[in-house]
């Protein structure tokens, strides 16, 4: 009976197995195409694998007028003051959130989830129209401000989080010990919400790399981004320029996304939104 | 200073980022979409129509048939990882599920565009398993594609938001039922799910939006006609800087959007009463 009990639980990795694998399959099977785009030299129907590989397509990207350098350059210098001017907004504003008394906290709270609760589209569509009059189009600045707008909801939700998860009576202490209120909040209150701050630029850090609608209306043709690249690179049918573009979007991502859970701990993560 | 002052002037900047950069234009889009040359009415709205009815189906009937499968798999994911009996599938499925949610969009639609291809990677395999020949292999890059872009890229958000709300469900409900002979389905249909039923909404609701202001997967895997109403859009304003018609498409799109929203708070407000 033990036996037969034991033969059953092993038969369920069957459909286990199979529903796994197709997962894997399905998840997996596009990146390692990707992957094997960057490395192909020709690769023609109806051949499974690629018939050549190389490190030309590498060479083209990233040879001076190939364009991979100047778009990465723009993306990391638009992602970085992103991330700056949205802390400079966020952190008054989540302390202020978290520690003081705000009339309709919860409604100030919502506002920022506004650009992700719409349809933004359009919204950028008409961005680029005012900022054309101002002569923002086309320029870094406009589209830092572009992202910063859709990236505040991240600096300003997990800042709240990151303050009210630090205790009141450390900052009692020391205001009671004879600090002033803004050393206070440089000498105590700053560094015990480091790592929540460091989340929240994480993230906003890559929703900037990887925006691709505001820039594509508010920076293009003037400010070409790693997005941008890869869709005109993708649209030209050059797969292994686009797949090496999709690779340096990627890889950011996946490390961010694995290193973050230090940052974010649950103490400051169930409170979110609150 | 008193403090709520001090407090309002430290969140004003932030606020006024959101009501410049985002809620003037939205406001300028929604007075757009009804000025004319000269004038006001309904001519971008009957042009929109006019042009675009076929591609407003199109779009409805995509986003709402990706939410539906985005939410079937979120609960069968979700469900497994609460109820599943094995440790080590629910491990595995656990570190599996993921990957998708941290890859941006544009990405998403390029490694899509190449695997689902006629000579793509996932017909190739189908046919060196024998599964298919050649001849039969087909393409996979029209309104399938970019269902299969939404739902792979966005069941992982909706399934770890419905993850955590399944762990936190009472477990001595669960048990009992267990106990008393009730199937692992029926626990998950007839006691889980309808206890989640406001988070899954949430990141239903969330998705919808999502996908219906995604520009870079419509115009990667499918551009032709029909297509997604965010190509028509960018198309309006690039070829023609038909702002007018542009405002009216993304108006619609935004009634689309926010009266799946209100359905919900209908629904929710009925259940509270």
């Amino acid at each position: 009976m033990a036996g037969l009990r034991l033969n059953l639980s092993v038969l369920w990795w069957l459909p286990r197995g199979l529903i796994f694998g197709l997962m894997a399959f399905f998840i997996f099977g596009p990146l390692f195409n990707m992957a094997l785009w960057t490395v192909t030299e020709k690769w023609y129907f109806p051949h499974a694998l690629p018939l050549e590989y190389g490190f030309s397509a590498w060479a083209r990207v990233f040879a001076p007028r190939g364009g991979a350098l100047q778009s990465l350059g723009n993306s990391l210098t638009v992602a970085v003051l992103t991330v700056i001017v949205s802390l400079a907004f966020a952190i008054p504003a989540g302390y202020a959130l978290a520690r003081l008394k705000l009339p309709l906290r919860s409604l100030i709270l919502l506002a920022f989830l506004i650009p992700q609760a719409f349809p933004n589209l359009t919204v950028y569509v008409n961005v680029a129209r005012l900022f054309y009059e101002i002569h923002l189009n086309g320029t870094i600045a406009g589209v830092v401000l572009v992202h910063v707008s859709h990236g505040l909801v991240y600096a300003v939700w997990i800042a709240t989080a990151a303050f009210s998860a630090i205790d009141v009576e450390l900052e009692q202490a020391a205001r009671s010990l004879g600090a002033g209120a803004m050393r206070t909040f440089r000498d105590i209150t700053l560094p015990l919400a480091a790592p929540g701050l460091m989340a929240s630029a994480i993230f906003v850090f890559l929703e900037s790399l990887d925006e691709f609608t505001g820039s594509y209306f508010v920076g293009a043709p003037d400010v070409n981004m790693l997005p941008l690249l890869l869709y005109t690179a993708g649209s030209g049918g050059n797969y292994q320029v686009a797949s090496i573009t999709a690779l340096l979007l990627l890889v950011p991502s996946l490390i961010f996304m694995l290193i973050v859970e230090r940052f974010l701990k649950a103490d400051v993560l169930s409170r979110v939104g609150r | 200073m008193p403090r709520r002052l001090l407090g309002l002037l430290l969140v004003m900047p932030a606020l006024a980022v959101i009501a410049l950069l985002f809620i003037l234009p939205l406001v300028m889009s929604a007075v757009g979409a009804f000025q004319l040359n000269g004038g006001w009415g309904l001519g971008n709205f009957a042009k929109a129509f006019d042009l675009y009815l076929n591609d407003i189906l199109f779009s409805v009937g995509i986003v709402s048939l990706s939410t539906a499968l985005i939410g079937f798999g979120a609960i069968a994911i979700g469900g497994y990882l609460t109820l599943g009996a094995h440790p080590v599938a629910v491990t595995i499925l656990r570190w599996l599920y993921r990957w998708p949610m941290f890859i941006p969009f544009i990405v998403v639609g390029q490694i899509l565009r190449t695997f689902l291809a006629k000579n793509g990677m996932m017909n190739n395999t189908a046919i060196s398993l024998g599964l298919m020949t050649p001849i039969d292999a087909m393409s996979f890059l029209d309104w399938r594609g970019i269902v299969i872009a939404f739902v792979w890229k966005q069941t992982p958000f909706v399934a770890l938001l419905v993850a955590g709300a399944m762990a936190s469900v009472n477990r001595e409900g669960i048990e009992a039922a267990v106990n008393l002979g009730a199937s692992r389905l029926r626990v998950l249909v007839e006691i889980i799910v309808p206890q989640v039923t406001a988070t899954l909404a949430v990141g239903l609701i969330l998705s919808f939006v999502t996908m219906m202001s995604v520009l870079s997967v419509p115009l990667m895997i499918n551009a032709q006609s029909p297509t997604m109403l965010t190509a028509d859009i960018a198309f309006r304003v690039n070829a023609y800087g038909d702002y007018g018609v542009a405002n009216a498409l993304g108006l619609i799109s935004l009634v689309l959007a926010s009266s799946v929203a209100w359905i919900y708070l209908r629904i929710s407000l009925k259940e509270r009463a």
